[in-house]
Parts: structure tokens; C-alpha cells; sequence
């Protein structure tokens, strides 16, 4: 397929030799947020590597916003988040569903009765 | 089916992970697999092979195309080109990102394409000739990969069809600029139109052979199927990039260097000749024209950079309270 | 029938057009040349992150020049456009500084190059923007935003590669050394220089140089970086006579043109 090469049948499986590490030739990974216009939220865009907050607001700027994608950016280095577990999921989630009340659709209003 | 069949035999192999009925219903559901949920050990080694390598490609793709920056034609043609040759290390980028989701790191995978561990897609081993071969990238090495991502941005892992979607987006322009360029030659002087031909004459074959051995031959194909990280089979979008091509070699009034090719009313589809295959994988295994050159010219920028990148640590460490 | 004061200002007119189009396409060479070097190191950047930081730089700067060649067309009056000006004159003709037709060198080379040239392009098109000619004072309000983005970019990595390791401070120092004496050619302000200044069209670059002194020695401070003291200065650029890295470099930028005259491309 396309950019893949098929496999020799003396292909070995290279040893993956780093499992999960964040730290790439020193540099930190950074996680890149956008504000794609005034009044939006920041919105996850992407990640890139960068020795400090500096250059990786630099380098977001140049690798995510070319083609006018924002008018405000934030980094963070991906190691300062904090995020919820997969296993947790439906713990987590599943138990709002349980709660229909919350939703407006869930009230009937007479028809006859406006601005409701 | 055969995709079905295979998707199965993996489910009875190791049912036993409670993870593994997830990740199941997720790929029944159409659904994304994310880097946090459980996933075989299969899956994620050969979405880590896959990326990397297109990630690779797209880094080493810089390579033929930028030797014509210094020299293109005109300065509207330098700009286009000095802006796609970046929108490739952008991809580079994002699919290093992605694959990075999967627990490697960026440098891994450099090391790996260095040692020659990890390859790159065969079709940039071929050498920039002419100015026509910068029309011909565009047109045919961009459409023939655009064919190909259009088609995972419906991959099963969400961070690789995310990149896909971002880059999509991005191609949009490679291919026309191409285009372009090749129709502006055509539409000039017979030094122009040689120029032409002689790119197409050279690039055709090898742009074929992008989508990789014949489905019959491709061993790894049907798993990649069943897990959803390849959606059509390499047979079948080689059949609808020689479609979507051939009548635009027509419309150039250009030649496609292959006396197989014709429409065949029947299928509703062009028939064409059969790829060298030894060729091809020759290619793969290092002896194509630039598979030296290209891994050097890589090392090198890698090596020279070095002193670099060690710098901006040091003063990170120091300057920034991070540790380096 | 025109008054002799009428005949006069459009005397003076043309005289300006003149001058403007000499003062126009020697600022354009410069954007032209440096664009052309930066490029050569798109696939070559330490990291992919600075390859496209590079890149985009470059673009910046190519922008500028085709805008600043397509202007000098124009005031020139015969009819030469962006490519005419770019590929069909000769080494002689070219009226860039020395600085931007040095090699890349390593990275601190460049960065060292471009950073003395970011400062010169942020003091010259913040004056500009001035301008009492509204073309150029358009073109200064766009190159100002840019240039101002590159001075950040360069000036970033200048501290780091200056305080960051023996190796890069030696490097870095070693570059400053190579390529002061190319910076003192960007404030020798010509007779057109003056005339053009006096008209409020252009500026005097010689009233660019303690801004810029100022700002480029706090930055070398800040970086541990020692100004040389060879006060030695080499110029010649803006009348044609260049180092010996130009016309090969031109050589290769114009080749196709040159080999097959006439062309759409
Ligand atoms: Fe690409
Ligand atoms: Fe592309």
C-alpha cells in the first residue's frame, strides 16, 4: 500500500527499544491547543517536540498555523497531564445517562404554552 | 469472507483478555480504537511499523523535491514548491505524533530509519531529472498517495486517522500544483513537451508500484483488513488510481509508457501491463538509484544537527528549571 | 502649455522614480538572496520542528522580495517583471549586501546571519512604514509584522546556542567572528539613500545603526557572545561588487531561465 513497504520475508520485527518514554533526544514532547477565532475554545491541535516553552510556542505556531488556523496558542508539556484511564471510562461516564431529568427534551410542554 | 475468517482466529487465539471484547466491539462499531484502550500487541506493532513508515516517507519525500528548489524556473514556482516540500515535514510531524500515541518516541524511529530498520516508501528512491519531475511528483506521487490516505482517514486508530484528515486537507494543493506544471509544459515548446514525456515515461511505473505487491501476494494484508487500519486492498486502489490517471494523461497528450493499457468496456475499467517486479523489490531491499543517497543525505542532517539540539537541551536544563 | 515649476516637479518626479527603483530592487536582492541561502536548508534543519520554522522564513522573505521586484518593475517603466529582474541580471547588477550572499555554514552561521539581518529588516521597515510612498509603506506594514517574528525566532535560538554548550558557544562565536564585518555595509547611506530620505520616501540607514547597535549587543550580552574587535569592514554589495559566493549561487537560481529563454513555466 501506499508509503508502506511490504515486508521481506528477512524482515525482522526491529527491537523496539524505548517503551513509552517522553523524553525524545532531551527535548520534551508538548501537547499544542488552538484558538481558532475570538470567542471559540482552545482546541487540542496536535504535538511536537521542543527544548523549552519558548521554541515550542514557536515551532506551534509554525507547524500548526500556516494556513491561518488560530489567533491564539497554548503548549504544555505532555508530561504535565493529568489524564483519566480507559479502564475508569465507564465509571466515569456511563453513570450520566442514568440521570434523563438533566436534559430539556425530557420535559413535555403543552403546545398551547410559548417561550418555554 | 476472507477478512472475516482471520478476524476471528485472532478473537479465539487470546480471548481471554477482558480488553480484547472492547477492542473488538469498537472496530464492529466503526468506531476509534485511542492510544489508552487495550489493543493486541499485533495491532499496535503493526500500526507502529505502518506510521513510521509514512512518516518516513513523507521526511525522505523531501529529499527529491527539495533538489529543485535552488533551481526552479520561476519565483511563483519556487514558493509553490518550497511551501509543499514543508507541508511534507508538517507530515512527517504529525504521523511521528501519531505513532509516538502508540509508546515509541520520535528518536526510535529515526534510529530504526537509519539503521535501515524501518523503510520509507520505494517511489522516492527514484531520482529529480528534471524540472517535469517536480510536475510529475505532484500530480502522480502526491494522487497516488492522496488515493491512499483518502482511504484511512476511516483507519480504526484515531490518531492516525485524525493526521490523515489534517493532511488531507493539506494535499489538496499538491496534486493540482503538479498538474499544473505539467500542463504548462505540455501546453509550451517540444523541449517542453520531451521534458514532459520523458518524466512521465520515467515516474509512471514506479508510481504504480506505490500501492505494493498484488493482493495474492500480500501476506500481511488480510489481518490489516480485519483490524480496519487498511480499508481497501492494494489491487483495487491501484485499479482506481490508474482510472482516475490515465485520462488525464490523455488530456495532456501524453504518452503512458505502457502498450498493455487500454479501456476495457466489459470491467468498466482500464487493463494495464504488468509491473517489473523484480524491480520492484530490488528497490525495496536498497539497490534502487537513490536508496544510498537518500539514507546519507539523511544521517547527515541528523548528525549535523546534533550539536544543536544537545545545546538547546543544556539551556533548557539551565534556563527553564526543566530538567534536560 | 507647462508652466517651467510644472516642468520642474515632474523633473523631480521622475528623478525619484528613478532612485526608488535602484532603492526598491537593492532591498529586494537582499530578500531574494537570503531566501535563496535559507532554503538550502529545508530537508537539512536539526529537527523536523526547525526544518519548517526555516522554511517558513524563507517563504516569508521570497514574499517579500517578488513583491519588492514586481514594484521595481513597475517603477522602472520597461516592461521587466519579477523573473526578468530575478534571472536575467547579471552578478554586477545585483545590489545586495554581502551578509545574505554568505554561505549557510552550520546552523549557528545561519543563525547568526540572519539574526544581524532580522535586526537591520525590523529597524529599516518599521521606518518605512512611514514612507510618503504608499506602495512601499504597504510592503513595510506587512515585512515589519514578519521581520519582527523572525528577530524573536533568531534572537531565541542566538541564547540558547550561545549559553547552551562549550561546543555551540564556539561555534556561535566562531560565526560572529566571520561575519561582523559584512554588518557595517548595512548602514552606509548612499547619495540616493539621502535624496530619497530627504524626499520622506525613503530612509537613512546610517540613522538605523545605534537602534540596531543597541539591540544586537544587548542580545550578544545576554547570549555571552563577544562582539569582535576587528573594526575592519567590507562592502561593496550595493554597487555590484560582491564576495565570490554570488554568482554561483545565481548561477544555479538562473539556470533554466537561462537555458530555455522565453518559457511558460
Ligand atoms: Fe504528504
Ligand atoms: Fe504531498
Amino acid at each position: 500500500m501506499t508509503y508502506s513497504v511490504p515486508r521481506l520475508p528477512e524482515e525482522p520485527d526491529p527491537d523496539l527499544r524505548s517503551k513509552g518514554s517522553r523524553r525524545v533526544s532531551g527535548w520534551l514532547l508538548w501537547e499544542v491547543f488552538i484558538r481558532p477565532r475570538r470567542g471559540l475554545h482552545h482546541v487540542h491541535a496536535g504535538s511536537l517536540h521542543a527544548p523549552d516553552g519558548e521554541i515550542a510556542l514557536q515551532s506551534a505556531r509554525d507547524v500548526y498555523t500556516r494556513r491561518g488556523e488560530g489567533v491564539s496558542l497554548w503548549v504544555v508539556p505532555s508530561s504535565e497531564i493529568t489524564s483519566s484511564d480507559a479502564a475508569d471510562a465507564a465509571s466515569l461516564f456511563d453513570p450520566t445517562s442514568e440521570k434523563p431529568f438533566r436534559d430539556a427534551t425530557f420535559y413535555q410542554v403543552p403546545d398551547e404554552v410559548e417561550w418555554l | 469472507m476472507a477478512n472475516e475468517r482471520s478476524f476471528v482466529t485472532i478473537s479465539v487465539v487470546s480471548a481471554q483478555h477482558p480488553g480484547r471484547a472492547r477492542f473488538e466491539a469498537l472496530l464492529a462499531a466503526e468506531e476509534k480504537v485511542e492510544p489508552a484502550d487495550w489493543m493486541p500487541e499485533g495491532y499496535r506493532k503493526t500500526l507502529i511499523r505502518q506510521i513510521a513508515q509514512h512518516a518516513h516517507s513523507e521526511v525522505i519525500g523531501m529529499q527529491p523535491e527539495g533538489n529543485w528548489i535552488s533551481r526552479a524556473p520561476t519565483l511563483k514556482r519556487k514558493a509553490i514548491l518550497m511551501a509543499k516540500v514543508q507541508d511534507e515535514a508538517g507530515h512527517g510531524l504529525y504521523l511521528y505524533s501519531a505513532a509516538e500515541t502508540l509508546g515509541i518516541t520520535r528518536d526510535e524511529m529515526v534510529r530504526l530509519l537509519h539503521e535501515g530498520k524501518q523503510k520509507y516508501s520505494s517511489i522516492f528512491n527514484y531520482p529529480t531529472l528534471s524540472w517535469a519531475d517536480i510536475g510529475c511528483i505532484g500530480w502522480l506521487v502526491d494522487g497516488a498517495a492522496i488515493t491512499n490516505q483518502v482511504m484511512l482517514t476511516r483507519c480504526s486508530f484515531g490518531p492516525y486517522a485524525r493526521g490523515m484528515v489534517r493532511i488531507c486537507k493539506e494535499e489538496s494543493f499538491h496534486q493540482r500544483q503538479g498538474f499544473q506544471i505539467m500542463e504548462t509544459l505540455c501546453r509550451g515548446s517540444a523541449e517542453q513537451r520531451e521534458m514532459a514525456q520523458d518524466g512521465l515515461g520515467r515516474w509512471w511505473w514506479p508510481s504504480l508500484m506505490m500501492f505494493g505487491p498484488h493482493d495474492s501476494d500480500s501476506t500481511h494484508s488480510d489481518q490489516s483488513m480485519a483490524w480496519k487500519i487498511k480499508r481497501v486492498s492494494n489491487d483495487d486502489l491501484r485499479q482506481q488510481f490508474v482510472d482516475m490517471t490515465v485520462p488525464q494523461a490523455d488530456y495532456l497528450g501524453l504518452t503512458v509508457p505502457d502498450p498493455e493499457l487500454r479501456w476495457n468496456p466489459e470491467r468498466g475499467h482500464y487493463d494495464f501491463g504488468e509491473i517489473d517486479w523484480d524491480e520492484f523489490w530490488a528497490v525495496v531491499r536498497g539497490n534502487g538509484p537513490m536508496n544510498r543517497e537518500r539514507i546519507a543525505h539523511k544521517r547527515a542532517a541528523w548528525y549535523d544537527g546534533a550539536w544543536v539540539r544537545k545545546a538547546a537541551s543544556a539551556y533548557a536544563a539551565r534556563h527553564t528549571g526543566q530538567v534536560g | 502649455m507647462t508652466s517651467r515649476s510644472e516642468t520642474a516637479t515632474s523633473c523631480h518626479r521622475e528623478e525619484h522614480r528613478q532612485l526608488l527603483f535602484r532603492y526598491v530592487l537593492a532591498h529586494a536582492d537582499d530578500n531574494l538572496i537570503l531566501a535563496q541561502r535559507l532554503s538550502g536548508w529545508i530537508s537539512r534543519a536539526p529537527d523536523l520542528e526547525e526544518d519548517i520554522a526555516m522554511a517558513n522564513i524563507a517563504l516569508d522573505l521570497l514574499g517579500r522580495a517578488r513583491m519588492l521586484l514586481d514594484y521595481a518593475g513597475q517603477l522602472e517603466g520597461r516592461d521587466r517583471s519579477e523573473d526578468d529582474l530575478a534571472m536575467f541580471r547579471s552578478e554586477r547588477e545585483f545590489t545586495n549586501l554581502l551578509l545574505v550572499e554568505q554561505p549557510n555554514g552550520d546552523f549557528a552561521h545561519t543563525m547568526v546571519r540572519q539574526f544581524l539581518y532580522d535586526a537591520y529588516q525590523t529597524a529599516l521597515w518599521k521606518s518605512l512604514c512611514g514612507s510618503a510612498d504608499a506602495t512601499l509603506a504597504g510592503i513595510a506594514g506587512k515585512a515589519i509584522k514578519e521581520a519582527r517574528y523572525h528577530l524573536r525566532h533568531s534572537g531565541t535560538w542566538l541564547l540558547r546556542l550561545g549559553r547552551g554548550t562549550e561546543e555551540s558557544h564556539r561555534r556561535t562565536q566562531r560565526a560572529l567572528e566571520g561575519l561582523w564585518r559584512f554588518t557595517a555595509e548595512m548602514f552606509e547611506t548612499s547619495e540616493t539613500d539621502r535624496k530619497l530620505a530627504g524626499a520622506g520616501l525613503g530612509v537613512e540607514p546610517a540613522g538605523l545603526q545605534p537602534g540596531w547597535e543597541r539591540g544586537v549587543e544587548k542580545v550578544f550580552c545576554e547570549a555571552g557572545l563577544q562582539i569582535p574587535n576587528d573594526r575592519f569592514a567590507r562592502s561593496g554589495g550595493r554597487s555590484g561588487f560582491h564576495t565570490e559566493h554570488l554568482g554561483l549561487m545565481l548561477a544555479e537560481m538562473q539556470w533554466m531561465q537561462r537555458a530555455y529563454p522565453g518559457m511558460q513555466w
